[in-house]
């Protein structure tokens, strides 16, 4: 149970910073893995007063207030058409819309939580985290990085070339995915390049990027090979949803399929 | 600390503590449709609208409902004693915990898309576990509720 001693709303990010230096203190996101734990928070800061709760197109790509919901961005048609429908698909399987209505971004990126779908994605995309204090960290830099007291302000995510998908692998519908995993092929000088993002593996998602470039359609053997690859590079590990050697068969059949769709000649 | 949350449609002023839920704050104020199912977020029983959108009211503090509109099962009796009907011909439910917020979210969907796939009826309603039925009767229902609209000339349930 989640016992709260004070509730304040901030009125500007440095009160919510100079509120989170305390211990006790709490940033409450959409606060639904926050409720899953029991403990006593002195102060509950909500930044929910300080339109944090949009996502903004900027020329360089969007800009992700902190206190934007899962649902917003499942439903955001600008991200949904960079990424090919990645992002909703990303974020659709989790728990129910009504869940979606409340979980953030910014719980979601600041919780680095391993299964997670949000992180997953985000990590394929050119993602940085725009810390109140900290500046802007890219994505993949702040997944490993300690938890401290600073604010999540946004996230942002750049409109690089490239062309998108998500895949998950769940045991059954909005349960946590056994497996989760994004891919990107990126056009380059003398053709295309795939990097893959893997998350779930139970651990926090890591980034799998293939020296080779693929000049024309990627073939069955290519495909092959590069799942291959991805599967011995990436580490798992087991929990009650999967051991690590069926995680990393799922690693190995869901990079293959993704580079021939993305890159097969069938790709429409 | 003191609220105001327009309930139903009614002005309501409460002193609230800052961890009381929502859901404990709606049946306090007699709407007893909003339930206590999992309370970790995974149900759907506890589904109200906050302004307009389904959300889980076990997850919610009522102090963030400041300022808000909060609408439960008994402010759309009407809606949904017409929808219900369609459930309960096809004996879709066996105990009927899971109706309340069964329905309360199926509304919103209607509000949002008036004519919607099987599909996606069934990933917005993914949210609403049952624990008796295996949803193909809840799917029915809705289904046959849907064509009784359009038969009747209107715009599906939107309203
Ligand atoms: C039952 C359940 C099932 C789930 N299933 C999935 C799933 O299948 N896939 C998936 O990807 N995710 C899943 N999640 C995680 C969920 O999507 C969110 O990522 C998670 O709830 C955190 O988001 P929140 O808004 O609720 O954050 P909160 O619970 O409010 O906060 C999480 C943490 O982040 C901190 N925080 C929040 N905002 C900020 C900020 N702006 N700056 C600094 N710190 C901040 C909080 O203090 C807290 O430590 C699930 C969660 C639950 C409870
Ligand atoms: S009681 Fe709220 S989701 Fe189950
Ligand atoms: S009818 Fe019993 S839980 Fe749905």
């Amino acid at each position: 149970m989640l016992t709260i001693q004070n509730y304040k709303k901030a009125e500007s990010l440095e009160d919510a910073w100079t509120l989170n230096q305390r211990r006790g203190s709490v940033i409450l996101g959409g606060m639904l893995w926050l409720k899953m734990g029991k403990r006593t928070v002195q102060t509950a800061i909500d930044l929910s007063g300080l339109r944090l709760d949009r996502i903004e197109e900027t020329p360089e790509g969007w800009s992700i207030g902190c206190m934007t919901t899962l649902r917003q961005l499942e439903l955001h048609k600008g991200l949904n058409a960079y990424t090919n429908g990645a992002v909703r698909e990303a974020v659709r399987h989790i728990v129910g819309v009504q869940f979606r209505n409340l979980a953030t971004v910014g719980g979601s990126v600041w919780g680095r939580f391993g299964f997670s779908d949000v992180c997953t994605l985000l990590l394929a995309l050119d993602s940085y985290v725009e810390l109140y204090k900290g500046g802007n960290v890219p994505l993949v830099d702040f997944l490993t990085r300690e938890k401290d007291r600073d604010v999540l302000v946004r996230v942002i995510v750049k409109r690089t070339p490239g062309t998108f998908l998500y895949r998950s692998v769940r045991g059954s519908q909005t349960d946590f995915p056994v497996l989760a995993c994004a891919a990107v092929l990126v056009p380059a000088e003398n053709g295309d390049r795939l990097r893959l993002s893997v998350g779930a593996r139970p651990g926090r998602a890591v980034l799998f990027q293939e020296e080779a470039v693929f000049r024309g359609p990627i073939s069955e053997a290519d495909a092959a090979a590069f799942g291959k690859a991805a599967a011995e590079h990436i580490a798992t590990g087991s929990n009650l949803r999967g051991s690590a050697e069926y995680r990393s068969h799922l690693i190995q059949v869901l990079a293959a399929r993704a580079a021939l769709e993305l890159g097969g000649a069938d790709r429409c | 600390m003191l609220i105001s949350i327009t309930l139903n449609g009614k002005k309501i002023t409460s002193d609230v503590s800052p961890d009381a839920l929502l859901l404990d704050w709606a049946r306090a104020q007699g709407c007893k449709s909003v339930k206590r199912g999992c309370e970790t977020a995974n149900c759907g029983l506890c589904t109200v609208f906050l302004d307009d959108e389904p959300v889980l009211s076990c997850s919610v503090l009522a102090v963030r409902a400041d300022g808000r509109r909060v609408t439960t099962l008994e402010g759309l009796q009407e809606e949904a004693r017409e929808f219900a009907g369609f459930i309960a011909d096809q004996g879709a439910e066996q105990c009927g915990f899971c109706n309340p917020g069964f329905v309360m979210n199926a509304l919103a969907l209607f509000r949002e898309n008036p004519d919607p796939s099987v599909d996606e009826i069934k990933e917005f309603l993914a949210g609403n576990l049952c624990r008796c039925s295996g949803y193909e009767g809840q799917t029915r229902g809705i289904l046959n509720y849907l064509a009784w609209k359009k038969a009747r000339g209107g715009e599906g349930a939107a309203t």
